[in-house]
């Protein structure tokens, strides 16, 4: 007499894969990068003569910062809570202040670092000199299109960001 | 005559289809999940920021670790900063080649997007990024992207 096929019992099949799936599950670690962005000038050819292009002083905003992580705006001692305010006052230069820049388009910040200088203090410099341009074109964008930088076609924030073109020249490292 | 209500058992819910459910999910995971390419030698805490920005792709990005080498590797490398290519320790000078090597490796319309991506330790100096930034330059690996985590707390 053949014996009926026992099936197999695929009950514990689900906790099987409920154990792999939940390994995988805590193993999983969707990091996503993110980071500044910015983008290097190219090295200077060798027998390339200095540029002696002249910059007026006003356009100019000088970010110097030392070894031990203070800094220097335009030769004033300042802080990095208070760079995004200088940042935004110097580029838009809403009061037409002759020390400041001409306009939004000649505006140019010149960092500088020592070598003794912490790289988190670099990033926030660099992260609040972002945060004022951003900044500066998102008002810009409400008061022309009543909208955010996000929600503007692509034309549109091209326009904007060329209105504030980002300038940020980093100085050559001595030596 | 009285209609009498008939008591229907509930029937118990099928969990035959449980199984295929989380197999799914489970193939889902493992297709998703990007075990650690490389073993970090080097300890990074990458500084906080708020204006950061996504790097799209990340096949087109390649990673440069910048910190001070963890703990198995102090005895034999000490405590100063160091820059981890790939797998091993290395030099400035060796970036030039690292960046050939990455260039090699994609096809000649992807290399104008090539992202280099500086995961550095917020405590690490600026002389060691600066030196690798100088080689970048030379290298003519211009993008660049300084990996950092999301500060909510605005200055």
């Amino acid at each position: 007499m053949a014996r009926p096929v026992q099936e197999v019992n695929a009950g514990s099949m689900a906790d099987i894969a409920f154990l792999l799936l939940i390994f995988f599950l805590v193993t999983t670690t969707i990091d996503t990068d993110k980071g500044i962005s910015i983008k290097l000038p190219p090295m200077p050819e060798e027998n390339q003569p200095k540029n002696d292009i002249r910059i007026k002083e006003r356009n100019v905003l000088q970010v110097l910062v030392n070894a031990n992580d203070m800094l220097l705006v335009d030769g004033q001692p300042s802080d990095i809570k208070q760079l995004k305010r200088l940042a935004k006052d110097f580029i838009d230069n809403p009061s037409k202040n002759p020390e400041l820049s001409e306009s939004p388009q000649k505006a140019i910040i010149s960092l500088k670092n020592d070598r003794g200088t912490s790289y988190n203090i670099y990033i926030q410099v660099h992260n609040e000199l972002k945060a004022a341009y951003n900044e500066l074109r998102d008002v810009r964008a409400r008061m022309l299109y009543g909208r955010g930088m996000e929600q503007l076609p692509e034309s549109s924030q091209n326009e904007i960001k060329d209105f504030y073109r980002q300038v940020i020249s980093e100085a050559e490292p001595e030596g | 005559m009285k209609l009498k209500k008939k008591e229907k058992p509930t029937p118990a819910i099928s969990t035959a289809s449980l199984p295929d459910i989380v197999f799914m999910l489970l193939f889902f995971f493992m297709v998703t999940t990007v075990m650690r390419e490389t073993d970090l030698k080097v300890k990074v805490v990458v500084p906080q920021a708020t204006e950061i920005q996504k790097l799209e792709k990340k096949s087109l990005v390649s990673y440069i670790h910048i910190g001070a080498p963890t703990e198995t590797f102090r005895a034999q490398f000490g405590t100063a900063p160091r820059i981890q290519l790939n797998d091993a320790f290395a030099t400035p000078s060796m970036i030039a080649e690292f960046i050939d090597k990455e260039r090699a490796a994609r096809s000649e319309q992807e290399i104008p997007l090539l992202t280099t991506s500086i995961k550095a330790d917020r405590e690490v100096k600026m002389g060691i990024v600066t030196d690798v930034k100088q080689e970048l330059r030379k290298a003519n690996a211009l993008k660049l992207n300084y990996s950092s985590s999301l500060r909510t707390e605005v200055y």
